[in-house]
């Protein structure tokens, strides 16, 4: 019988007391005050339009007040959220290697596919909480933003709220299981997030561009983890790139529910590479 | 330092050990890759209760067999059961307690806190933790993180992991490594201290006295084979006559026509006969009657480094 709740007790106490994990999420909140409600301010503060050319100033004001709370929040997920759900997966899983603690782990009684689920149980919960914080701090910010000019605090409804947090949660995990997957597979941290990014930032950009005129990657980057959750985003409000004032990463590629089909794909393939993969390793 | 654990010493006899095996392989292989093989058709029997020792020099596949024998790597071919299970097995697990090579802890983490997620993974209560800490006298920096532990420290907080099951079989791998000479002999107490009831302890160690102090049985492998296993005492064997005599000549002479030529060598300006002491008095008579001036006859003990350098010399030629 696999007993993952043990694994799990012992990884969020690990992860929890894990400086590199504080600082990510730290990183996380910040990226998405900055870039989601600072910058957009400051722009309309001072009159000098948005990200996008042809941006209204009204609109860079909707946009971040607490009405689109959903749509706003969730922009920065398919890209930034993602580089950094790959680095936190990559270092849970990557440096039991690096240390050597696995070989230490799985000596002491659990099996290796409770670790695994034990791991990839804490991942979520960091997901989740990380998903919670920037919901909250984006909330107070754009609570802050629309008392400061005297707009009423229209929040979204409850039901837009909660699929926005569960798509910001399966993004966050699809992306951290890749990191995991690649930790386990590359049995290390520097390869996974290595990798794990060029995937993320390069390949996936690279990718639908070429899109627009190579017939094959435009069905193909329809299967790509970036564009079903920047898909995924849009569907709930996030503004797609090519719009004015839109967030690189959001794409109406395919539907949300296709993209939502896709993540939780990705979600378990990618747990049952590393489930396989860990399951036969020689453990140096 | 490292009392309470174990129990009080007692002695050691064979007597005392149960003939039920702890540790069976049977055939155990490995190759790494095509072409090496890292543990060849290895057979081990460690009974319960006895502290066993594990030679070879290195790369001879001593920590590739403990690897196998913990699930950490699987065999290329052949059996082993540990504590009754296969390896890995977590109710095998939950009774072994185990250092591989280095201990590898969380950097990040204070030595208590590695053994706060030790101790949830196998599901035990804090409260063991205190315990362990003591046993290997590392209360006072428990809090510290374990980047800032010497090699030492880390060895005696590996130590401390294995401990925390109270586990009725211990496989150390190279214990003592790093440990300065207090050290090694705190560490050295504590094992026979926990080999003392009924608790079994594999000891893979270089420390070719270490193991003829602590162990009741000894293996020995070079290049992943099994070259001899038994007591201590099986394995060094009977010791040699040193005899001193003038002229030394004459009196090898002598000693070849009594014991043959294959057990007679000069040493050091003196005969080494490979004899039995209850030899000693009548090849004294035999020199002595054939005018042979005697001045010494005395018995010579084999230790274990002389018995394991003959094995893998004796290995190492035929492979040659």
């Amino acid at each position: 019988m696999i007993n993952v709740r043990d694994s799990y007790l012992a990884e969020i106490l690990k992860l929890g007391k894990r400086p590199a994990m504080w600082i990510l999420g730290g990183v996380f909140l910040l990226l998405a005050q900055v870039f989601g409600y600072l910058l957009p301010y400051v722009a309309y503060r001072t009159g000098s339009g948005g990200f996008a050319a042809g941006e209204s100033r009204a609109r860079l004001l909707a946009d971040i007040l607490p009405a689109r709370l959903v749509g706003n929040t969730l922009g920065g997920f398919p890209m930034f959220a993602g580089a950094i759900a790959i680095v936190i997966g990559a270092i849970a899983a990557g440096s039991e290697y690096g240390f050597g603690t696995l070989k230490t782990i799985l000596t002491v009684r659990p099996q290796r596919l409770s670790v695994l689920g034990g791991k990839l149980m804490a991942i979520a919960t960091i997901g989740l909480i990380l998903v919670l914080a920037v919901f909250v701090s984006a909330a107070g910010s754009s609570a802050a933003i629309a008392t400061a000019e005297g707009r009423a605090l229209d929040w979204p409804v409850i039901g837009d709220l909660a699929r926005g947090l569960g798509a910001g949660w399966l993004i966050i995990g699809a992306w951290s299981l890749f990191g995991a997957a690649l930790g386990v597979l590359f049995r290390g941290t520097s390869l996974a997030i290595g990798l794990g990014l060029v995937w993320a930032l390069v390949v996936e950009n690279l990718v639908r561009g070429f899109a627009v005129v190579v017939g094959f990657l435009d069905a193909l980057q329809k299967w790509l983890p970036g564009v079903n959750a920047g898909s995924l985003v849009a569907s709930l409000g996030a503004t797609p790139q090519t719009e004015p004032g839109g967030t690189p990463g959001v794409t109406t590629a395919v539907g949300g529910t296709h993209g939502l089909i896709v993540l939780v794909g990705y979600v378990l393939a990618l747990g049952l590479i590393a489930a396989a993969t860990l399951r036969r390793q020689d453990v140096g | 330092m490292m009392e309470g654990i174990g129990g009080p010493a007692t002695e050691r006899g064979q007597s005392a050990k149960s003939a039920a095996s702890v540790i069976e392989t049977r055939d155990l292989t490995k190759d790494f890759g095509a072409g090496t093989r890292a543990v060849d058709g290895l057979n081990l029997t460690v009974r319960t209760g006895e502290v066993y020792g594990f030679l070879g020099p290195n790369g001879a596949g001593k920590t590739t067999t403990l690897r196998m024998l913990l699930g950490l790597i699987h065999p290329t071919s052949g059996t082993a059961r540990v504590l009754g299970r296969p390896p890995g097995d977590p109710d095998g697990l939950s009774r072994l307690g185990a250092i591989v090579e280095e201990p590898a802890f969380y950097p990040y983490l204070s030595g208590r806190d590695n053994l706060r997620v030790l101790a949830r993974y196998a599901r035990l209560p804090d409260d063991r933790i205190d315990a362990a800490l003591e046993a290997v006298d590392l209360v006072d920096r428990a809090r510290d993180r374990v980047r800032a532990y010497s090699q030492g420290m880390r060895q005696r907080l590996g130590v401390a992991a294995a401990l925390l099951k109270d586990p009725d079989l211990l496989i150390l791998d190279e214990p003592t490594n790093g440990l300065d000479p207090a050290g090694v002999g705190e560490m050295r107490a504590l094992i026979r201290r926990l080999g003392a009831n009924e608790r079994t302890v594999v000891l893979s160690s270089h420390m070719l006295s270490e193991v003829q102090q602590l162990c009741d049985r000894v293996a020995v492998v070079s290049h992943g084979v099994l070259l001899a296993e038994g007591t201590v005492d099986e394995l060094t064997g009977r010791g040699a006559l040193i005899v001193r005599a003038t002229p030394l000549d004459a009196a090898r002479e002598r000693a070849v026509r009594v014991l043959g030529p294959d057990r007679v060598n000069v040493t050091d300006g003196a005969l080494r006969l490979d004899a039995a002491p209850d030899q000693a008095a009548r090849i004294n008579r035999e020199l002595v009657l054939s005018g042979i001036a005697v001045s010494e006859v005395r018995e010579t003990e084999r230790t274990l480094e002389d018995a394991f350098l003959e094995l893998t010399k004796k290995d190492g030629d035929q492979r040659a």
